[in-house]
């Protein structure tokens, strides 16, 4: 049964270069009736996995942060009211560090938000301009400067290997941002996704993507760093004081049951797959003629669920528990992971096994992609 | 049947590309075989992949009522034959069914290295040679060129020829009476028992075996019982007819003539080429001479891409056999491949035509591995096994090299005939190669030059170099002039400490080095990077001569991937694996099907 509720904004004030989120750019939304349709949305799901109280509530966009504070309040109380929250409930919202957006995170904090992300991305005004971002550093620094005194949990995002980025640069950056004390911080290699600007760019050759080479060195600094800050990864690109992890997003990655509502968010529902439309008039559409925004649900099978939960568990630092996975899909340990390829790569130190534990080492890390083919059987993917 | 007098029997011959079938086109139109709504272009070419690759692979025989201007009906048996040196031996068993040739020439290109091997065949036939300069609506051509260089390098009479343009319809007729005139007509006795010869046999889905004649003496008709001579089968004929194109049943066939004839034969391997077919009751008591067999000269292995093909590989051999009796297969096991087959080809493009097919006309997805040719080993007594002589088509079958005594491979005359601007490139060519010159003349702008090769030399990329080295110039031809000892060795690929039985060739040794080097180059652009770093080397025995390492990935990793990308990243998954199906799985490393094939491409810098 599903703990963890994702609610989908997906407005933003322009579209950045390399986002390929489900955001959309529109001139005046009617937020009464948005509120009306996501609340339509969320009674379907809650009857159909409504059962136990939620540990993780996350408004992820877009930007959520330029959702009025008492849309976000009522979004909160009918969640309440539908499946009850239990105590220490993580309440995240994904915010950018505009100073219009910053002079809301109090309401949004009465609201019941308890923890907000950041899309800080760069402390340099020059490098936010190539990211195409609407603030610049000092708003940013004054941004997460509310954010800390309204918010107990606060986390900011940041892109690096960028372009002709060093590893001197980015030691400097990264120094700088673990200097804000924040308890989480997300950083993310840039990555160019097709049908972005961004590849547009690289296509005609504006700018030529980093090589993987420095890019690895990069991804190894970032741990080496952060580690000795007391903010070791937890996941491939996400780093945290130990007990400081996102709740919410740990779901996912221990493949457990989430409930998503709004356009385009996708859920987990006993071995269902949920999809909403993801254009909002579609969605918008398809609530006032069905009530619910749902594209659709399919249902998953043990293997292909079973490998979801490996994609997915393997980003984590603590690796995934094969016994359990096993025991929860009812295929043999020897089908989840290939032994042979496992015991190979576990020699040249790019995997360990502790008991009924598996996991990918910091040096396998940056490799999961291709290490997720060698050790996957290849029955369990084309199940 | 038709009063001898009134036969020509001729074959078409020349160079590769220079128009012979587009010639047959004109002659069977202009004699009303097809109409001009049934015609296509080089009709007479009628498999598939031939009309693709515009080249003719099999001879094609039709039937000609041509009335002449002396106001008779002659019946022309034309015989259209391949240009392509792999296909000779095609050519030869024609040249042997007539009474002469139409040696047809390019009025731009001029005379080449297949239409001096083609004339010289004819020659010894004692055919009677009626030289065609074709293409003269080409701007660069210049028949009378042609027409001095037909005589200074053949050393025909060729006052007379007639110059036409097959694409265009100029001097057909010309043609048509020269064919007449000059080809004598064949000789035969009708009283005599049947000797017939077996000229081609191929397999048709309705007819089942179709067996090509050339009826010398006697008559053969259905209802006869015949014997093959050589095969010591006995057959009932049940169709006698002849193609004009379209095929056409005939009460009989008699001396001097042509056609096809079928038994209810289910198998080409019982109509041999070369047999002489007589009546089972008091027929000839002595068979026509016969071909000479044609023997596979170039093997490889091919193997299914997916292990799950392996029996529609072997029903697709096993039907392709059928019609082309020239190449020969046996089951292969490889332990990077898996099981497949070691096939023997004419040579490089009769390879590449068979493959082609099967991975065409059957839909079969193929590794064909690096092609060799046959060696000829004396093997040492040892302490189980007494001294004896293997041939070797497989370098995987390579023995203990202490047990060797003494490695023979083929060698090969090699004609090789170009404008003399490239003649440098070339004997380096063949220099490089360990050829030895054996003999270089000049005729006018162009040059003849022979060299004796060693056929392992010439089966890589031999072609494809002359061909790039000479803008396609110049055109080559070879025979083969037996066995030689050599100091050969076989050499290993060894793919992260491995060897890989696929890649393993045999090399003279004094281009080991080169080669090995070479593969390790090629290896290391073909196998991608793995989560480890791979050395490949070339190694002799236990010597490694060349070395290349693969460095290990660095990255491939997923930045992002929260709820809603699960869907997305494992479709990545599905596509990764899909890739990974196509590649060989050698120790940890996959291998693409691609890095085989690039092994025959070798030489290509
Ligand atoms: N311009 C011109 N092109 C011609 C003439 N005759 C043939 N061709 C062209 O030359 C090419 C080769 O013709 P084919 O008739 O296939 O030659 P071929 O000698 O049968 O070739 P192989 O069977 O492969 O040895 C084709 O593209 C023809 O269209 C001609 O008289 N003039
Ligand atoms: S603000 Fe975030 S969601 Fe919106 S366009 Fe930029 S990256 Fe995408
Ligand atoms: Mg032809």
């Amino acid at each position: 049964m599903a703990r963890a509720l994702y609610i989908h904004w997906p407005f933003c004030l322009a579209k950045c270069p390399y986002c390929d989120f489900n955001s959309h750019v529109r001139n005046g939304v009617d937020v009464e009736l948005w509120r009306n349709m996501l609340l339509a949305d969320m009674r379907h799901e809650a009857e159909l996995a409504g059962s136990e109280p939620l540990d993780s509530v996350f408004f992820g966009g877009g930007t959520p942060s330029l959702m009025p504070p008492v849309l976000v309040g009522a979004l909160l109380e009918e969640a309440e009211r539908l499946w009850s929250f239990a105590p220490g409930i993580e309440i995240t919202l994904e915010a950018n560090p505009s100073s219009v957006e910053a002079a809301n995170f109090a309401a949004l904090a009465g609201a019941g938000v308890n923890r907000v992300s950041l899309g800080v991305q760069s402390l340099d005004d020059e490098v936010l301009r190539f990211l195409g971002r609407l603030h610049n550093g000092q708003e940013a620094l004054s941004a997460l400067d509310t954010a800390q005194s309204a918010f107990r949990r606060v986390s900011f995002d940041l892109i690096y290997a960028r372009p002709g980025q060093t590893l001197e640069q980015w030691e400097g950056e990264l120094r700088r941002a673990l200097g804000f004390g924040t308890e989480h911080l997300s950083l993310y290699q840039l990555t160019i996704e097709a049908g972005t600007r961004f590849a547009t760019e690289v296509r005609q050759g504006a700018f030529v993507p980093l090589d993987d080479d420095p890019a690895a060195d990069l991804f190894a600094l970032t741990r080496e760093l952060t580690e000795a800050a007391g903010l070791p990864a937890y996941e491939v690109s996400n780093h945290a004081r130990p007990g400081e992890e996102s709740r919410h997003n740990l779901t996912y990655w221990r493949y457990r049951d989430y409930v998503g509502i709004g356009p385009g968010a996708h859920g987990r529902r006993d071995g269902m797959a949920t999809l909403r439309h993801k254009k909002p008039e579609n969605w918008l559409d398809a609530v006032a003629d069905t009530g619910n925004g749902l594209k659709e649900e399919r249902s998953l099978g043990t293997a292909e669920q079973a490998s979801e939960a490996l994609l997915m568990g393997l980003r984590l630092a603590e690796g995934v528990d094969l016994t359990g996975l096993s025991q929860r899909f009812g295929i043999g340990r020897e089908a989840l992971v290939h032994p042979p390829k496992l015991a190979f790569y576990e020699s040249i130190g790019l995997a360990w096994r502790r008991g009924d534990l598996v996991g990918i080492t910091p040096q396998g890390m940056p490799l999961l992609d291709a290490l997720l083919g060698e050790l996957v059987p290849a029955d369990l993917v084309a199940a | 049947m038709t009063d001898l007098a009134l036969i020509r029997n001729f074959s078409i011959i020349a160079h590769i590309d220079h128009g012979k079938s587009t010639l047959a086109d004109r002659l069977i139109q202009a004699t009303g075989g097809l109409t001009a709504r049934e015609m296509s272009e080089q009709v007479l070419d009628s498999m598939d992949i031939e009309r693709e690759r515009g080249i003719t692979i099999k001879s094609q025989t039709v039937r000609l009522d041509y009335t002449a201007q002396d106001g008779l009906t002659y019946e022309l048996n034309l015989m259209d034959t391949p240009g392509h040196v792999d296909f000779a031996y095609e050519v030869s068993r024609s040249l042997a069914a007539c009474e002469g040739a139409l040696l047809v020439v390019d009025a731009a290109q001029g005379v080449e290295a297949q239409t001096l091997a083609n004339v010289y065949q004819s020659i010894e036939h004692d055919h009677e040679i009626v030289p065609v300069i074709n293409k003269i609506d080409l701007p660069a051509a210049e028949p009378e060129k042609v027409r001095a260089e037909i005589e200074d390098i053949i050393g025909i009479d060729a006052s007379e020829a007639v110059l036409t343009s097959a694409k265009s319809g100029i001097g057909i007729p010309d043609v048509l009476e020269a064919i007449v005139k000059k080809i004598p007509p064949p000789k035969g006795d009708r009283a005599a028992p049947l000797k017939a010869m077996l000229v081609d046999s191929w397999y048709d889905p309705y007819l089942g075996v179709v067996i090509l004649v050339r009826v010398l003496d006697g008559v053969i008709k259905k209802g006869q019982q015949v014997k093959f001579m050589q095969g010591g089968t006995e057959h009932l004929i049940d169709r006698v007819g002849c193609f004009t194109p379209k095929r056409v049943e005939l009460p009989e066939l008699g001396p001097g003539e042509i056609g096809f004839v079928t038994a209810q034969i289910k198998e080409v391997e019982q109509a041999k080429v070369g047999d002489t077919i007589t009546t089972a009751k008091g027929g000839a008591t002595e068979a026509l001479p016969g071909y000479k067999e044609v023997q596979p000269v170039v093997f490889c292995g091919l193997f299914p891409v997916d292990a799950a093909d392996f029996e529609k590989l072997r029903e697709s051999i096993a039907r392709l056999r059928l019609n082309d009796a020239s190449f020969s297969f046996e089951m292969e096991s490889s332990a990077a491949l898996g099981f497949g087959f070691r096939c023997g080809f004419l040579g490089l493009l009769h390879l590449e035509i068979i493959q082609e097919r099967l991975t065409r006309e059957f839909d079969l997805d193929l590794i064909t591995t690096a092609p060799s040719v046959v060696y000829r080993i004396q093997l040492n007594k040892s302490r189980t096994d007494d001294a004896r002589e293997i041939m070797l088509h497989n370098p995987a079958d390579y023995p203990d090299p202490s047990r060797i005594e003494l490695i023979e491979e083929p060698w090969i005359k090699a004609t090789v005939y170009t404008p003399d601007e490239y003649l440098g490139p070339i004997l380096k060519l063949c220099q490089d190669r360990r050829g030895i010159q054996r003999d270089l003349t000049y005729v006018g702008g162009r040059a003849q030059v022979t060299y004796e090769l060693p056929l392992n030399e010439v089966v890589f990329d031999f072609y494809d170099r002359l061909k790039s080295i000479t803008r396609g110039y110049a055109s080559f031809d070879y025979e083969q002039i037996g066995l030689r000892e050599g100091d050969l060795v076989k050499m290993n690929i060894l793919v992260n400490n491995e060897p890989v039985d696929a890649l393993s060739m045999i090399v003279h040794r004094s281009v080991a080095e080169a080669r090995g080097r070479h593969m390790c180059e090629r290896l290391k652009d073909l196998i991608p990077r793995h989560l480890f770093k791979i050395p490949i080397q070339a190694a002799i025995g236990g010597k490694v001569i060349a070395r290349e390492t693969i460095a290990a990935l660095r990255k491939d990793v997923t930045a992002k991937c929260y709820g809603g990308d699960i869907s997305r990243k494992k479709k990545l998954l599905e596509k990764q694996k899909k890739g990974k199906a196509r590649m060989r799985e050698y120790g940890n490393v996959s291998i693409p099907q691609e890095a085989f094939i690039a092994a025959l491409r070798m030489g290509e810098e």
